[in-house]
């Protein structure tokens, strides 16, 4: 277990160097200079010299990656104009743009996001589970060719359409909502749930079909499995066939999936979150990106890789628990 | 009074009869045994007895202690299974839960039957676990089923037959999967449950040999229609119908010796195969896996070679070695003088043991048996193709078919067709006729012998079944842990073993003749005491 940890830890750092040195090397072969757009209109070349070296850029790619993994360590002073910015460790960069650290902007963003994930996780989680179940098991005919059909339009409607769609509905016409405007769990628990409803279900139209396959698909082939059988000859009643058993074997492959989207949704939900005026991290990374403000995206593609990795390294941990035959090794 | 009763029973799958009007009895504390082919309505019968079809509609009367199954409510079905007729199935290793402990799965059987505590339950498991002579049953009702053997998994499903002390156990073709020294050692637990428990005993095999020692009655079947049923001791000794004669001889027989002097053709010396084990405990590198450990045999031009062994024991990878489809970590193997690596195809063919997954299923059979000709360089193999399904008796129609049209013993003549297609010197065989039928095994051992008698062929033949040996093979090489323990004449081997696993084995062979069954039996106990 202890061995597993560390290799887990290790295989982690690795992904996350590789990533922040992808994304730096990527930055300096765009032929676009950030120093121009933080000088904005106006821009003197002694100005401009001033916000190069104020940024950091006129050192190599090399001195300048060397001084981001120094920050992340024991964090960085940035000369910005007359003061200076501390950005105390683990240092992600300073964003010029929004003259705040990498750090901070993120810390700000990720509990937004954190909800927006969690909560359309769970409610995915349960309608794809439900339906997925209720056609596997091919209770009812009709449900079965219900389940399928909107299986197929939740992969083929975009986000923003049922958004809108439940915005016009909810908000427009029957008016039960508020719309949608950020409020902190911790500030009003309620009024978060309330404000988070729609991008959940937004979110969750969509996922869901995608568990609802998978689930159905394992539930049907668990039912054929000999073990299965056997407890039928044994006169176990169905209904626990299906929850000991059945939706055991269908639980492995919905962690997997459930996993990854986890940590998809917390970076990059940008649809979602423009839609609903969300300022999560998906935000973040569209203006950034336009702005050219380095720090921030390498901030949130390390972010997404560290979710990414946690999350497989959960799933892994939970895939051991559900199924015995696999070993953490 | 009669425990089970079967009345015309007739099992129909939409059009398609199963069984037609299968009438039987069983005591309580009887055995009995049902012998047929695949697709003699055997397994359906067993599901039948427990309610246990959704898609069949069934006719006649099933009566178990009084009550007609056929009728019962769901609920009266439920209390049945399990506690009045405990199932064993063939598949041990897939016919327990890979979620569950062996003991809680065990345990869940007996409390929802008889309502004890948690505490109970797993007392009980544990004593069941020990009936069947599970080593340590105390620690190993913790168990998963994957970290228990064939033959263990096949003694848990025993043990939780066992748990509510049924009036009857329906075992289906439970050996079938198994070594033939833990087959005999499951058999023998089979009869020893049923003489100290006095629960009754429905045996269901394809093989006379496993029903001889272990039934009283037997019922014969074919295509759904009981041929012959009778004491066990009368329908296997004196059978009245051809059906059961045909199946009696079926069973391989012994044949005469032939004395082969000729010089060897394929020789394998000190050879070796290690896989390295992947998986890692700590820093320290595990010992490889010695799946062949040091063989050094001849295979003598125009001589069958039989290679037995139990599974692990490395005859396949032996096989494999033989016709150089996996290099040995050491020693050699030479073919004619030259290593065998530089001969492959043209002069050793293989015939591999399950046809359906060794023929392409996206091709036709023809264009499979067309490929080493292909190879070879001829550029219209059709003609020689045809020929070659005519002589291992298929029609050239059958050219364009293409795998799952055909059946199991045509696909093993199809795999047979292939290999002699580059005409080659040696064929070796893996468990050629392991998943046919016994009349189909039969048949195709006869076709092996004829061709190779014809073509003056060199056969090695690998196989866990001694008795199929005993008809095909001239000389014959025992594999234990990787290597050879004893080496001769079948004859010799037969009459005087000098190995004691080749003793083991030997004896555990099951045999046809009922009287001889038990005999067996009584000497592998008075062994084990």
């Amino acid at each position: 277990m202890i061995g597993y940890v560390l290799r887990r830890v290790a295989g982690a750092l690795l992904v996350l160097f590789g990533l922040s040195v992808i994304v730096y090397a990527l930055f300096y072969l765009a032929p676009r200079d950030p120093a121009v757009l933080t000088c904005g209109k106006g821009c003197t070349p002694e100005r401009l010299a001033q916000v190069h070296a104020a940024m950091g850029l006129d050192e190599s790619p090399v001195a300048q990656y060397g001084h981001f993994l120094q920050g992340l360590v024991a964090g960085r002073d940035f000369p910005a104009g007359p003061d200076v910015r501390h950005c105390p460790a683990p240092c992600l960069g300073y964003s010029f743009e929004t003259d705040q650290p990498v750090t901070k902007l993120l810390a700000d963003r990720l509990p937004v996001s954190a909800s927006l994930a969690i909560g359309a996780e769970i409610l995915s989680l349960a309608i794809g589970i439900g339906a997925g179940l209720l056609s596997g098991l091919r209770r009812f005919r009709f449900l079965d060719r219900v389940v399928n059909g909107l299986i197929l339009a939740g992969y083929a409607v975009p986000v923003f359409l049922i958004g809108l769609f439940l915005l016009l509905l909810f908000c427009v016409r029957l008016q039960w909502l508020p719309f949608p405007q950020y409020v902190p769990l911790t500030t009003d628990p309620l009024a978060w749930a309330q404000n988070l409803l729609l991008p959940w279900t937004a979110l969750a139209v969509i996922q869901s079909a995608g568990y609802a396959r998978l689930t159905r698909a394992g539930v049907q082939q668990t039912l054929a499995e000999d073990y299965v059988r056997t407890a039928r000859a044994y006169g176990l009643p169905e209904r626990r066939i299906i929850r000991s058993r059945a939706l055991r074997g269908a639980l492995v492959p919905l962690v997997t999936l459930t996993a990854i989207d986890l940590a998809a949704i917390m970076a990059s939900a940008v649809l979602t979150e423009t839609m609903f005026g969300l300022p999560g991290v998906g935000q973040l990374l569209v203006g950034a990106v336009n702005q050219i403000d380095l720090p921030v995206v390498v901030g949130v593609t390390l972010l997404t890789g560290f979710l990414v990795v946690v999350a497989n390294a959960i799933a892994d941990l939970l895939y051991a628990a559900i199924d015995p035959r696999v070993q953490i090794r | 009074m009669t425990l089970l009763s079967v009345r015309d029973l007739c099992i129909t799958f939409g059009d398609t009869p199963a069984v037609d009007g299968l009438s039987f009895d069983l005591e309580p504390g009887g055995a009995l045994g049902i012998v047929g082919e695949s697709g003699s309505g055997k397994s359906a019968t067993a599901l039948a007895l427990l309610g246990l079809h959704t898609r069949a509609t069934i006719d006649g009367t099933i009566a178990f202690d009084g009550l007609d199954i056929t009728k019962a409510t769901d609920d009266r079905l439920r209390a049945i299974r399990g506690a009045g007729i405990a199932m064993v199935f063939q598949e041990p290793l897939t016919a327990l839960s890979p979620f569950h402990r062996v003991g809680d799965q065990i345990a869940e059987v007996y409390r929802l039957h008889t309502g004890a505590s948690k505490k109970e339950a797993r007392a009980r498991a544990i004593e069941v676990l020990a009936q069947v002579h599970i080593p340590d049953p105390e620690r190993r009702a913790d168990a998963y089923p994957h970290q228990f053997s064939g033959g263990m998994r096949q003694r848990a499903l025993i043990a939780m037959a066992l748990s509510c002390r049924p009036r009857l156990i329906v075992a289906d073709e439970p050996t079938t999967a198994l070594d033939v020294t833990v087959q005999a050692q499951i058999l023998d637990l089979l009869d020893e449950v049923r003489t100290t428990t006095g629960t009754a005993l429905l045996l269901i095999s394809h093989d006379l040999g496993v029903v001889a020692g272990a039934t009283d009655d037997v019922i014969v079947m074919r295509a759904g229609v009981a041929v012959e049923s009778g004491p066990t001791d009368q329908v296997l000794v004196t059978p009245r119908e051809p059906y059961t004669r045909e199946l009696l001889a079926a069973s391989p027989q012994p044949s005469a010796a032939r004395p082969i002097s000729s010089p060897p053709l394929l020789r394998v010396a000190e050879v070796r195969k290690h896989f390295p084990q992947t998986r890692r405990r700590g820093l320290r590198r595990l010992e490889p896996v010695k799946a062949v450990d040091g063989i050094t045999l001849d295979v003598r031009a125009g001589e069958t070679l039989g290679i037995v062994g139990e599974s692990g024991t490395g005859k396949t990878t032996l096989a494999r070695m033989m016709v150089g489809l996996i290099p040995p970590t050491s020693g050699s193997i030479t073919f004619d003088g030259v290593p065998i690596t530089r001969r492959r195809g043209r002069s050793v063919q293989m015939v591999f043991q399950d046809p359906l997954s060794s023929l392409n299923p996206r091709r036709t059979i023809g264009e499979s048996i067309a490929d080493p000709l292909r190879l070879q360089g001829m550029t219209a193999p059709r003609i020689k193709v045809e020929e070659l399904l005519v002589r291992v008796g298929l029609s050239r129609s059958l050219y364009s078919r293409y795998p799952h049209q055909l059946s199991g013993g045509m696909r093993q003549r199809v795999g047979i067709a292939r290999a002699l297609a580059p005409d080659p010197r040696l064929i070796v065989c893996d468990e050629p006729v392991s998943s046919l039928d016994v009349t189909t095994q039969a048949q195709v051992l006869a076709l092996l012998e004829d061709i190779r008698r014809e073509r003056g062929l060199t056969m090695v033949f690998v196989t866990h079944d001694l008795a199929v040996l005993r008809q095909i093979a001239d000389r014959v090489a025992v594999l234990h842990s990787g290597r050879v323990v004893e080496l001769g004449d079948v004859a010799q081997v037969w009459e005087q073993p000098q190995h004691a696993y080749t003793k083991e084995l030997l004896a555990a062979v099951p045999v046809a003749d009922p009287v001889e069954a038990r005999r067996r039996r009584a000497e592998r106990r008075s062994v084990a005491r």
